[in-house]
Parts: structure tokens; C-alpha cells; sequence
């Protein structure tokens, strides 16, 4: 086992998102897609922040992280407020059921 | 091995497992409580990156206040009293199949890439620096990130207000 | 100059047609006194004509005077008036009778109903035979041949509420038309071969031998055909008994003096068309209808058929005349025979007025009391037409006779001596039926004793002509002008041509030698026929019916005029009817059935182009929508509305783009 360096830092980020992509896209409740979400950003926040430790000489990276944890909690409230609104609609937060786009 | 790889290891995998369980799981509490451990695990590959100020707003906001969101928001959509629904998957083999495909190539384009790898400095704190850098050189977006955040508190209650009846 | 008087002679005719047949009814009576004036006024015309063109005394006095009328190409038709001896004579008949038939007509039509009408007509008339007298050309003579035609019906069928006018109108039309397809087809001929219609011009052709032959005598027969019909010889004379129809007047008018005159002026005129063969068919046929119409005459009850059949008859002998060489004989007796016969019909026509339109003889009797005008002139030119010596009547048919005995004697042919034979025979039985007439009107007891009470002598403006005919009727033989001014034309007027000039000549000559002997015999035989007549029909001596009882058969034959109309019946008509009826046939089921095929077809093919429409085109166009559908319907599956699946597309193509790009690298 090599010493843990940059790689293993992306390919954790890498499985972490795909693990929150694969939410996005199979989960049933919209509450867990947002989790999914969520996942995602953190992902990206880790490459950020690895490249931010092993590429640049400065914080840049952690910069970004911070600016995309600030987004992510505005995206998640908003969302949760549509969720609610789509509930408040269907009865039902099944993404399943929303499907009034269907052709 | 040294207590960098070990501690680098014991939260990889804790997130990743986190992780699984809130994809694999039927139950809705049981994501909120996978997603919980994964982002703290997330904050512990903060520090380890040296990003201190970081891991703390991630607990922070996170852990504290967006799962807690979340929470709230299954309980508030559920239908059943008490029962906490089973909530079903759709399309996982395609969606597998997809991820998988996806993980690859990101795995592939990671070990070809010729990165400029510079070796680490040693970890200094943080927090001054960014608090610095906040005010002077990002101070736009740290303001628009502001009015982001206004804007997206002002939306999320209006939207998810009483109707009067 | 003269040409001048002509053309006005002419037109002025036509003029007053125009004028009375458009404003006749609002003149002032009717406009009678116009069409009866311009007649007049033609007539003293046509004597000044007379006598500027005889005062030359000349034979071979001819004008002619031409216009080009059509130019084809090459040929160019000329048209225009030719004025000779024979031409002043023809005006001055018809201009004679003519205007003394007007006059008449004013007594005899009045109180009819189409009185102005009548008048036109009567200038139609006259203005048709005075320009066929006076054309050059065998085209002229033909259009005024056709208008003489038309004329005639119209004459003929004036009373055509009458089923028996229109009908003899219509059959004299037809039966006419007969001979002239055979004058038309004859024109036609001459033209081919000489490429002209002018008399002279053709009869020059004839002259230098250029038109000659078996076509000659074709043409000759072919132009004769004209003459057989319009002045009705065997066969085609039918119609002339019916044509009694119209009025009396009329039948003075045209089946006496004139129209049917055309016929025989038409054959003098174009004289030199004729070879020998043709003159043998001529004769012959001239011969035959003599015969055949005397005999008919003599078992005749209407005083007007009597007239009709002996207007047949006397016709025979001017055209066998001209067919035994006695041009000069022919024309003379046409010229005399327009006096008394137009005496005699409207002698009749007095009769039948005073007896309040009756016609049968039977009904008659004694009326040359009550008619003494009528019975003088009446008498006059029966005893002109009998050849009663010292009348003008005497003079022409004695000259006939001669004529075909000198023939006789010339060729010495059985068939010319059986032809003179006729003529004499027929002579004594011309004698008698129009003494039987005479007897049968004017002498004896009255048999219709109330009709009888009621008769009167006609008026003036119908007694008058009576009278003026009369006189021309005697004196009219008299003079040798007309034998010297009327001379054969012979080839040397035309070119040189001998041979035919020296047998015409040779023929004169012997009829000179025959004169005397023909003369005795035809006054033989008029007065056996006169006594015989007497004998039957003045002291009654022996009666007619008894000898009509016993040739009963024989008297059936005559009575039924030989049977001809119900010959021409049973094959004429009704061989027409049935071509007609076959024709009808065949357009109705072969042409109307062409057209109702040609109509199922195209129904066929619109029906089998609208199917492929239908089926074909639409079919493509629907599949073409269907395939759109199908992939439009398949697709929108992709459209699952879920947000989830879009995502999984997106990453799909995604990862797929990458994958295609690193292959690509």
C-alpha cells in the first residue's frame, strides 16, 4: 500500500460521487435525492481541497469549498421548500408520481 | 504505515460505508442517519487535508443544520403516522451500470493525469487566512454569497408557508 | 341600252316582292295595285325590248353582257345577261301573262285572307322567270331555276290550311328537285370539261370539238333531267296535276304559260348540247308524256285537271319537237300555247267563280248563257288548242307535226314514224277531250240547277284579260317573224364546225317537203275528234258512260292516272321511309352506342384513376404517417416526465461521448 497522497484522496472523492449520483438517480423519495445531492457537493469539496493541499501553494481551493458549502445550504433549503410545496400538491413526495412533464 | 494513512483509511472508509447505506437503504431515517456520518467523515478528510476552519463549518452547517433540515423535512412528508415509509428504488441496475461506467472513467482520467504535484507544506491554521481573504480579495462573493443566502431564506419560507384557507 | 331595259325588267319584280311583302298589308288595298303595275310597267319594257331587238330583223342578233362574279385561282366565273331573238320573245310571254294574271287575281282573290301576301308572291314569281330567261350562264339559270321552284310552292301551297295544298306543294318540290339533282350533276359536268358555266363560251367548246362524245350526250341527258322535271314529262309529270291546288290564277300563271315553259326554253337555250342520242330521248320522252297525259285527260271530271293533263300533254309535243329537230316549231308552239292555255285556265277560273269555287264538270252545263265572255274566249282557245286552222294554235302544232314527219322521212327510222304517228293520234285526242270540256261546261241542260241560278259573269278586271288573251290567241300564228327571227342555232355561230350544221339543215329541208302532208292529217284528225266529241257530248247521241262501262278496265286505268302515284308510292316513298327508318336505326344504336361506350369508359377509367388515388396514393401517405407515428409514439416513451430518468439519459450520453472521444484520440 502506497502512502496516501493525492490520488487516494481523488478516487475517494470519485466514489463518493458516484455513490451520491447513484442516489440522485434511484431514490424513490425527493427528500433522499436531495441527500444525494448533498453527497455530490461534498465530493467536489474534497477535490477541491485535495488539489488545494498537493497542487496549489495557496488556499484557493478551500476558498471555493467554503463558497460551495454556503450554496449547498441555500440549494437544500430551497429544495426542501419545493418538496414541500410538491407534497402539499400530490400528497406524496414520490418522484415516481411526478410525472406531469411525461410525453 | 503511519497514523496518516491509518486515520486517511478509517475515514474513507467510514464516509464510504456512510455513504452506501444512505443509497442502499429503505429506510428514509436510517439515509438521514448515513448521510449524517458520511459528511462527518467528510469533515474528519478536512482535517487531514489541513483545512481546519473547513471541517469545523462543515460539522457546522452540515451536520447541524442541513441534516437536521433534512429531518425535518421527512417528517413533515410523510404520509403515514409513525410508519416511516419504505421508500422503494427505481431503475438501480441501469442506474449501477451508469455509475459505474462514470466511476471508472473518473478513476481512468485520475491515473493518467499528469498532475503538478507539489509536496505538501506542513499544516498551518487556517482561519485567518481565508477570514483575510474574505474580506479582501473575495469580498464580492462572500457579499453576493450573503444576499444568496437572504434571498434563499426569504424563498424557502415563503414557498413552504401555511395557506390561509 | 337594251341591256338596260333588261336588267330593270328584272329587278324591277324583286323590288316590288320587297316592298309588298313587308309593307303589303298597310298599302291601300292591300297593295294589290303595286305588284300589278310594276307588271305592267315590265311588260311595256319588255315590248320596247321586242322591238329595238326585232327592228334589227337580225337572226343571229345576240348581246351579251358579262361581269366577273368569282375568281378561283385559275378559273374565274363569270355572270351577266344574254339577250337575243328567243330572249325578247320569252320576256314578252311572261311579261304578258304575267301582269294579265295580276289583273285577274285582283277579282279572283278578293275577300282572301293573305290577299298581299298573294301579290308577293306572284312578283316573286316573275322576277325568277324573267332572270332565267335572260341569264348566260348555266349557274344563273340554275339559282333562278331553284328560285322559280320556290316561287311555285309558295304559289301552289297558298291555301296550306288545306292538307291537299301543302301536300301537292311539297310533291312538286320533291318531284322537281328529282330532275334537278340530274341538271345540277349535268352543270356539274360541263364545268369539269369546259371549266366555265357561260353558254357561249361552252357551246364553243362544243363547236371546236373539245367537249364531245359520250360525255356530251351524258350532259345533254343530265341537263334534260332539269326540263323532264320543271316542265313535267314522263316521269316525273305527277306533280303537275296536283299542283291544281293553288289558285287559278296561279295555274294560268305557272303551269301554263311559264314555269313550266322553263323546261322547254331551258332545252332551246342550250340547244347545241345535244347529240343525236340524246335528241332520240328527248323525242321520245316528249312522245310518251303526250300521249300518256291526253289519255288521262279524257276521262278527267275537274275542269282544271282536264287543263292540268293537257298542259302535260301539249309540253310533250314542244319538247318532242325540239327532240325531232323543229327547234323553230317547238319554241313556237311555247309561245302560242302560253296564250290559250293561260285563256283556258283563267277561262275556268271565271267558271269556278261564277259557280262559287266549284270545279267538277259534272255539276255544270249550260253556262254559256250566264257566261257569254267566258264561253267566246273559251271557245277561242279550245279550238286554238284542238288545231282548229286559221288560229295561232293551228299554225304551231301543225308545224310540230311536220317537223317530226320530215324527221321521219329523213332518218327513216321506224322509231320516227312511230313518233309522228303518236303525235297525230294524240292531236285528235287533244281535240276531243277539250271539246268534251267545252260541251260538258258551256252547253246542255244545267245539272246543278241551283248553282246554275247563282252564276254570273265575272268583273271586268277578270273578263278583260280573258279577252286580251283571246286576241293574241288568234293572231298570234300569224307573220312569219317568228320563223325567221328564231332560227336553230347552228354550230357556225360558235366556230366552224360543218357536219353538224349540214344534217340540221338537211332536216329543215325535209320538213318543208312533209309540211302539206302533216297539215292534212292534223286537220283530219282534229275535226274526227271535235265530231266525235260532239257526238257524245253535244247531241248526245251515244253515251259515255255506256262506253266507260264497257272498257270498264280500261277506264279504272285512265281514271287512276295510270297508276304512277301509287307506283311511286310503293317504291319512291317508301324506299326512302325505310332508308330513313334504317338510318334512324343506325344512329340511334351504333353511333349513340359509340358515344355511350366511349362515356362507360371514361367512367371506367375515372373510376379506376380515383381507386388508385384512393387506394395507392392515400395508402402511401397514410403508411408515410404511420412510420412518423410509430417512431413519434416510440420515442415518446424517452418522455417519462421523471426527472431521474432524464438525468440517467444525460450520463448515459455522457460517458458514451467520452468513451467515443478516447476511441477517437
Amino acid at each position: 500500500m502506497m502512502a496516501v497522497g493525492l490520488h487516494h484522496f481523488l478516487v475517494l472523492s470519485a466514489l463518493l460521487f458516484v455513490l451520491g449520483l447513484l442516489a440522485v438517480i434511484t431514490k424513490k423519495n425527493a427528500v433522499t435525492v436531495l441527500m444525494g445531492i448533498e453527497l455530490i457537493l461534498n465530493a467536489a469539496n474534497i477535490n477541491f481541497i485535495a488539489f488545494s493541499r498537493y497542487v496549489d501553494t495557496d488556499l484557493d481551493g478551500q476558498l471555493f469549498a467554503l463558497f460551495v458549502i454556503i450554496t449547498a445550504a441555500a440549494a437544500a433549503a430551497v429544495a426542501l421548500a419545493i418538496v414541500l410545496n410538491i407534497y402539499k400538491q400530490m400528497r406524496s413526495v414520490n418522484l415516481d408520481e411526478a410525472d406531469t412533464l411525461a410525453g | 504505515m503511519n497514523y496518516f494513512d491509518l486515520t486517511f483509511y478509517v475515514f474513507a472508509i467510514g464516509a464510504v460505508v456512510s455513504a452506501g447505506m444512505m443509497v442502499f437503504s429503505r429506510n428514509l431515517i436510517y439515509c438521514a442517519v448515513g448521510l449524517l456520518f458520511a459528511l462527518a467523515s467528510v469533515a474528519g478528510i478536512y482535517v487531514l487535508l489541513g483545512a481546519d476552519f473547513l471541517a469545523a463549518t462543515q460539522l457546522m452547517v452540515y451536520v447541524g443544520g442541513i441534516v437536521a433540515l433534512l429531518l425535518f423535512g421527512i417528517m413533515l412528508s410523510v404520509k403515514f403516522t409513525g410508519v416511516e415509509l419504505r421508500t422503494g428504488t427505481l431503475q438501480m441496475l441501469p442506474g449501477l451500470m451508469i455509475a459505474a461506467g462514470l466511476f471508472l472513467l473518473l478513476v481512468r482520467m485520475v491515473f493518467r493525469t499528469e498532475w503538478a504535484v507539489n509536496q505538501p507544506g506542513e499544516m498551518l491554521p487556517t482561519t485567518s487566512t481565508i477570514g483575510k481573504r474574505i474580506m479582501t480579495d473575495l469580498l464580492i462573493p462572500f457579499e453576493i454569497a450573503s444576499i444568496l443566502l437572504l434571498v434563499a431564506l426569504i424563498g424557502a419560507a415563503y414557498m413552504a408557508r401555511r395557506e390561509r384557507t | 341600252m337594251i341591256v338596260d331595259y333588261v336588267v330593270w325588267i328584272i329587278l324591277l319584280p324583286l323590288i316590288s316582292f320587297t316592298i309588298q311583302i313587308f309593307f303589303g298589308k298597310r298599302l291601300p288595298r292591300q297593295g294589290d295595285w303595286l305588284p300589278t303595275s310594276v307588271m305592267f310597267v315590265d311588260l311595256l319594257l319588255a315590248l320596247i325590248v321586242a322591238g329595238k331587238v326585232f327592228s334589227a330583223y337580225d337572226p343571229d342578233f345576240r348581246i351579251a353582257r358579262s361581269f366577273e362574279w368569282v375568281v378561283l385561282g385559275t378559273t374565274t366565273i363569270k355572270f351577266g345577261l344574254l339577250i337575243d331573238n328567243l330572249t325578247a320573245v320569252m320576256l314578252f310571254i311572261v311579261t304578258l301573262v304575267s301582269s294579265l294574271v295580276h289583273l285577274f287575281s285582283i277579282g279572283y282573290m278578293h275577300g282572301d285572307p293573305r290577299y298581299s301576301r298573294y301579290f308577293a308572291y306572284l312578283s316573286l314569281f316573275s322576277f325568277s322567270m324573267l332572270g332565267l330567261v335572260s341569264v348566260d350562264n348555266f349557274l344563273g339559270i340554275y339559282m333562278f331555276w331553284e328560285l322559280v321552284g320556290v316561287s311555285s310552292f309558295l304559289l301552289i301551297g297558298f291555301w296550306f290550311e288545306k292538307h291537299s295544298a301543302s301536300n301537292a306543294a311539297k310533291k312538286a318540290f320533291l318531284v322537281n328537285r328529282v330532275g334537278d339533282v340530274g341538271m345540277f350533276i349535268g352543270i356539274l359536268l360541263i364545268f369539269a370539261i369546259t371549266h366555265t358555266f357561260n353558254f357561249d363560251e361552252v357551246f364553243g367548246k362544243i363547236a371546236s370539238g373539245e367537249f364531245a362524245g359520250a360525255l356530251l350526250t351524258a350532259a345533254g341527258i343530265l341537263i334534260f333531267c332539269g326540263a323532264v322535271g320543271k316542265s313535267a314529262q314522263f316521269p316525273l309529270h305527277v306533280w303537275l296535276p296536283d299542283a291544281m291546288e293553288g289558285p287559278t290564277p296561279v295555274s294560268a300563271l305557272i303551269h301554263a304559260a311559264t314555269m313550266v315553259a322553263a323546261g322547254v326554253y331551258l332545252v332551246g337555250r342550250t340547244f347545241v348540247l345535244y347529240t343525236e342520242t340524246a335528241l332520240l330521248i328527248i323525242a321520245g320522252i316528249g312522245t310518251i308524256t303526250a300521249f300518256i297525259a291526253a289519255t288521262i285527260a279524257v276521262v278527267q271530271m275537274d275542269i282544271k285537271k282536264v287543263l292540268a293533263y293537257s298542259t302535260i300533254s301539249q309540253l310533250g309535243y314542244m319538247i318532242a319537237a325540239l327532240g325531232v329537230g323543229g327547234y323553230n316549231a317547238g319554241l313556237f308552239h311555247l309561245m302560242t300555247h302560253a296564250f290559250f292555255k293561260a285563256l283556258l285556265f283563267l277561262g275556268a277560273g271565271s267558271v269556278i267563280h261564277a259557280m262559287h269555287h266549284e270545279q267538277d264538270m259534272r255539276q255544270m252545263g249550260g253556262l254559256r248563257h250566264k257566261l257569254p265572255i267566258t264561253f267566246v274566249t273559251f271557245l277561242i282557245a279550245t279550238m286554238a288548242i284542238s288545231g282548229v286552222p286559221g288560229l295561232s294554235g293551228f299554225f304551231s302544232k301543225d308545224a310540230i307535226l311536220a317537223a317530226a314527219l320530215g324527221k321521219a322521212m329523213e332518218t327513216g327510222t321506224l322509231y320516227h314514224y312511230l313518233i309522228f304517228a303518236t303525235l297525230i293520234f294524240t292531236a285528235g285526242l287533244t281535240a276531243f277531250y277539250m271539246f268534251r270540256a267545252l260541251f260538258l261546261t258551256f252547253y246542255g241542260t244545267p245539272r246543278n240547277q241551283e248553282k246554275y241560278d247563282h252564276a254570273h259573269e265575272s268583273p271586268s278586271t277578270m273578263t278583260i284579260p280573258l279577252i286580251a288573251l283571246a286576241l293574241f290567241t288568234v293572231i298570234g300564228g300569224y307573220g312569219s317573224w317568228f320563223e325567221e327571227l328564231i332560227r336553230k342555232p347552228s354550230l357556225a355561230m360558235f366556230s366552224t364546225g360543218a357536219a353538224q350544221e349540214a344534217a340540221h339543215a338537211a332536216a329543215e329541208g325535209a320538213a318543208h317537203g312533209a309540211h302539206t302532208i302533216a297539215m292534212v292529217l292534223s286537220i283530219l284528225f282534229a275535226f274526227a275528234g271535235i265530231f266525235i266529241a260532239a257526238l257524245y257530248y253535244y247531241w248526245n247521241k251515244y253515251s259515255a258512260e255506256a262506253v266507260s262501262e264497257k272498257f270498264a278496265a280500261l277506264y279504272r286505268f285512265l281514271w287512276n292516272k295510270w297508276y304512277f302515284d301509287e307506283l311511286y308510292q310503293a317504291t319512291a316513298v317508301r324506299g326512302t321511309l325505310l332508308l330513313s327508318r334504317a338510318m334512324g336505326w343506325f344512329d340511334l344504336k351504333v353511333i349513340d352506342g359509340i358515344v355511350n361506350g366511349t362515356a362507360r369508359m371514361t367512367t371506367l377509367l375515372s373510376f379506376g384513376s380515383g381507386t388508385t388515388d384512393n387506394r395507392v396514393v392515400d395508402g402511401l401517405v397514410n403508411w408515410v404517417a404511420r412510420i412518423v407515428g410509430w417512431f413519434g409514439a416510440t420515442l415518446r416513451e424517452i418522455q417519462t416526465g421523471k426527472v431521474q430518468a432524464y438525468i440517467l439519459m444525460a450520463l448515459g450520453a455522457f460517458i458514451l461521448l467520452y468513451v467515443i472521444q478516447l476511441a477517437m484520440v
